[in-house]
């Protein structure tokens, strides 16, 4: 069931084509991700899907609705999604666990309020007033109010930026534990790791288009890219790309006579692809 | 919840609520000449308070709290949720009267504890206090949501609200008597809805006598009331076309 179907959206501001014609579909069930870099477009598609920036030209439906439409069909819609914002700030003075009560009362199915709590994290902080929390844990409250509504799909716009590695591993397994409930997840981020770690699928974005959908596995033919084996050589470091490194490694063993020094043999990273493709659409 | 938040922020509390005291306090103690007979300048100077205090409450605190809210991107998020628009207005403006109503409270104690206010003692002037409370603060409040998009970001509105307000009562015959400022500058002020607040709320407190020291001879209670209530559709309607949800 597609939960999201984007056609040839585009959106300018003034003369600077934030978004020029991006074609979408998110399936459900599944985690999302829109990877690219700053300015490419994500935030702006991600804000015009969920409904806070009106677009220019194409369709856009999401859980069978128009986000464009006025007025209060758009409720029983919100009802229905999640938003993680970017750097939220507010409501500084309350408790943890007095906002997200407040929040549930929006919702016509809220999830427990504690149950909810406890599951990004947050269990100690309850009676914290919110601006006591760290920078992660204050994101922990942003999933906490997207996730209180018991929504089908959540938007999560750049969600761990400024983590430390340990705290992204923790919001990742949050994210995983989101999915095995049956949210459909759209996430934005410039991490390859953690696209790579989280996505079923990814589209890399540039300059406001779409340079490619796929698995992680499968990105920018990252599976039949060459592998590339490096050794200690009578001349220092040596490389040698193959298709078939056993092969080499073999050989390498043979000429050897045993272990082979400093052996390593690298896929392509995601990273490596990654730049490859944005690395094209810079004018 | 907007009372709670309110609350918590303990130098807004302090600002809001004690300013209005401290002015009074300050300025009654000052100025104790007698303005017509049987009445004090305090007594007018309450009364001036009291609409300040409306403004104060209605005005200048939700036009800098909203920018700050939405730099904070607690609007933003807000309209990301099935909350219709109006609740947020709604409680905004519940939270607008709560904080009024303490103030008020607290002038009223103060002043006919210390200045010499009177009380009213006919039913048809604590009408007319009603009246006026009820209409200008909530003709106070659409203003300030109006005002609100002006600010770009909540930093900088504090320094454009206030100055407003500041320069508003100055006018308005807040701190001085209405009638003994310049003929040009009763003439804008008219225009605006604190002059004529402030002169409600004179009607309120000061015996009728005095209404012939005012500038129409007259208490105006009619005019009063429509003005105040032409701002308060003006400022509906700004408020509704211009507010702003995030900082662009």
């Amino acid at each position: 069931m597609k939960v999201i179907e984007v056609k040839g959206l585009t959106k300018s501001y003034g003369d600077f084509k934030a978004v020029a014609g991006i074609d979408l579909t998110i399936e459900a069930g599944e985690i999302f991700a829109l990877l690219g870099p700053n300015g490419a477009g994500k935030t702006t598609t991600v804000e015009i899907l969920a409904g806070f920036r009106d677009r220019e030209a194409g369709s856009v439906s999401v859980l069978g609705f128009d986000p464009a439409t006025k007025g209060d069909a758009g409720r029983a819609w919100r009802n229905r999604i999640g938003i993680v914002l970017q750097t939220a700030s507010d409501a500084g003075s309350f408790k943890v666990r007095e906002i997200v009560k407040h929040f549930s009362a929006f919702y016509a199915n809220p999830r427990d309020v504690d149950q909810v709590i406890e599951a990004v994290g947050l269990s100690e902080k309850r009676d914290s007033l919110v601006l006591e929390l760290s920078g992660g844990q204050r994101r922990r409250l942003d999933v906490a109010l997207g996730i209180i509504g018991s929504p089908e799909l959540l938007f999560l716009d750049e969600p761990t930026t400024g983590f430390d590695p340990e705290a992204r591993r923790a919001f990742w397994s949050l994210i995983r534990d989101l999915k095995a409930g049956g949210t459909t997840i759209l996430l934005t981020t410039h991490y390859l790791d953690e696209a790579e770690e989280l996505a079923d699928r990814v589209a890399v974005i540039a300059a406001g288009k779409i340079i490619e959908v796929s698995t992680p596995a499968l990105l920018g033919g990252r599976s039949t890219a060459k592998a590339t084996v490096s050794w200690l050589g009578s001349n220092g470091i040596q490389t040698e790309e193959s298709d078939n490194p056993t092969a080499v490694v073999s050989k390498l063993a043979a000429q050897f006579g045993g272990d082979i020094p400093e052996l390593v043999i690298t896929r392509p990273s995601l990273e490596d692809i990654y730049l490859k493709m944005i690395g094209g659409q810079h004018e | 919840m907007e009372i709670i938040q309110f609350s918590r922020q303990k130098e807004a509390v302090v600002f809001t609520i004690f300013f209005p005291v401290i002015l009074l306090a300050i300025f009654g103690s000052v100025f104790k000449d007698t303005i017509a007979p049987g009445v004090t300048f305090s007594q007018y100077f309450v009364a001036g308070m009291i609409a300040s205090g409306l403004v104060n409450s209605g005005f200048q605190n939700i036009a800098i709290n909203i920018p700050l809210e939405r730099d904070m991107g607690a609007i933003k998020r807000l309209r990301g949720t099935p909350l219709p628009i109006t609740s947020y207005f709604i409680g905004k403006a519940i939270s607008v009267f709560a904080s009024m109503a303490v103030q008020v409270i607290i002038l009223l104690i103060i002043g006919t504890a210390f200045f010499g206010l009177n009380l009213p003692t006919e039913p048809s002037k604590w009408l007319t206090f009603t009246w006026i409370l009820i209409l200008g603060t909530a003709c106070a409040t659409a203003l300030g949501v109006a005002f609100s998009a002006v600010p770009k970001n909540g930093r900088g509105a504090s320094a454009i609200v206030s100055p407003v307000v500041i320069v508003l009562q100055f006018f308005s015959g807040v701190f001085f008597v209405f009638t003994q400022l310049p003929g040009w500058m009763q003439q804008v002020a008219a225009i605006f809805p604190l002059k004529w607040l402030t002169q409600g709320m004179r009607s309120v407190f000061l015996p009728d006598t005095f209404a012939a020291q005012e500038v129409a001879q007259s208490w105006e209670s009619g005019r009063t009331a429509l003005i105040l209530f032409a701002w308060l559709i003006a400022g509906l309607f700004l408020a509704v076309k211009t507010f702003r949800w995030e900082n662009k």
